[in-house]
């Protein structure tokens, strides 16, 4: 069977980025890890200041994604 | 014969999942009260003025200013960076000992179950033996350690100072740890290498691989997954590391080798500022709890391969 002859399947409309798993954990796991680097970085106070909320933003959203179907 | 359906599911007029639950109650209850209530409580204080030794003042919510303190004090950032240093070296040479000694140990020399057993003995010690008798090993005067540093280096005994020298001690700890803990990464690695069957290095014999070839392509990935479970075991204990430290230099000298463990501790039972230590210990947590996640996630994007 060639592809012309093939019946096309149909494909399920895309869900819009907010709401796709495989993007979004790597949104959150780039937040993680710029937290946890921003936590034990020696170079500025201000960025380990700020490390927690990026941790917190990055862990939140990874446990929140993960729940989406792929 | 089989006991038909509806017997199966009702005995004694208890349901299989009634049963079920009443097998894994024991474990929730303890979980709940050992793991969960803690951290729950850990939370609450964190955003309280709470001080353990005045149990019966006033509690008053601070809102967010114990993270505030944790997170703008020098001296705790200080503490972190120990951490980081003392957690990556830790792991680089764990895993790089561990896995090049499970791969001799998996040749299956003449005894090697014998040398398997030497090699596990540091992992079975109680962490106060180890700190203790390692004290005694990097004594200047009389230990050990110091002899045989004195001898490859030719530094007097006297100068080598692995306790009281602020460049030495660090890594006096380093040392301590890679000694005690290289058996268990070597434990996982070896149980990684063993499932590797035999059929693929013979194909890559075949194929006439070379030994460099059949271990880059061959061994380490298909050991990947136990030396990254390794890793984040080891990891996570190191974050953590608190009773070698406090044996071996208690922190000191000065505040070089302490770790954030040591400073969470001075804040909860020294200073009495449990709410701040409460924040800190959140805080710990919450890197811990997102560094587990990706890696986990890694760990599974290695297997699926």
């Amino acid at each position: 069977m060639t592809d012309l002859t093939r019946t096309p399947t149909k494909t399920s409309p895309k869900r819009p980025f907010f709401f796709r798993r495989g993007p979004m954990e790597n949104i959150a796991t780039v937040l993680i890890a710029t937290g946890f680097l921003m936590l034990f970085q020696p170079f500025a106070l201000v960025l380990y200041t700020y490390s927690l909320v990026t941790l917190l933003a990055g862990t939140v959203m990874f446990i929140i994604v993960s729940k989406f179907p792929e | 014969m089989a006991t038909p359906a509806p017997i199966a599911r009702r005995v004694r007029g208890l349901s299989d999942r009634a049963i079920a639950w009443a097998f894994i109650a024991p474990a929730i209850t303890l979980l709940l009260a050992i793991n969960i209530f803690p951290l729950l409580w850990a939370i609450y204080l964190s955003f309280t003025n709470y001080r353990a030794n005045r149990p019966n003042a006033v509690v008053e919510g601070v809102g967010l200013r114990n993270y505030q303190r944790v997170l703008t004090d020098p001296d705790i950032w200080q503490a972190m960076q120990t951490t980081a240093h003392f957690v990556f070296w830790t792991i680089v040479l764990q895993t790089v000992i561990g896995f090049a000694l499970a791969y001799l140990i998996d040749r299956k020399f003449r005894g090697h179950a014998f040398w398997t057993t030497i090699i596990l003995i540091p992992m079975m010690l109680s962490p106060a033996v180890v700190g203790n008798f390692w004290r005694f090993l990097y004594e200047p005067q009389i230990g050990l350690f110091a002899y045989a540093a004195s001898m490859v280096t030719g530094i007097p005994t006297s100068e080598i100072r692995m306790l009281g020298d602020v460049s030495l001690a660090p890594w006096a700890i380093i040392i301590v740890d890679t000694w005690m803990w290289t058996p268990y990464v070597m434990l996982i690695c070896l149980a990684g290498l063993r499932s590797i069957p035999d059929y693929i290095y013979e194909a890559a014999e075949v194929d006439r691989a070379s030994s460099w070839r059949q271990f880059w392509s061959i061994t380490v990935p298909m050991a990947l997954p136990f030396i990254m479970l390794a890793v984040l075991f080891r990891g996570i204990e190191n974050f953590k590391m608190f009773d070698m430290v406090t044996l071996l230099t208690g922190g000191g000298p000065g505040s070089v080798t302490e770790v954030a463990s040591i400073t969470l501790k001075r804040a909860a039972f020294e200073s009495w500022a449990t709410g701040r230590a409460s924040a800190f210990a959140i805080i710990l947590f919450v890197a811990v709890f997102g560094l587990a996640n990706i890696y986990v996630k890694a760990l599974n994007k290695v297997k699926q391969r």
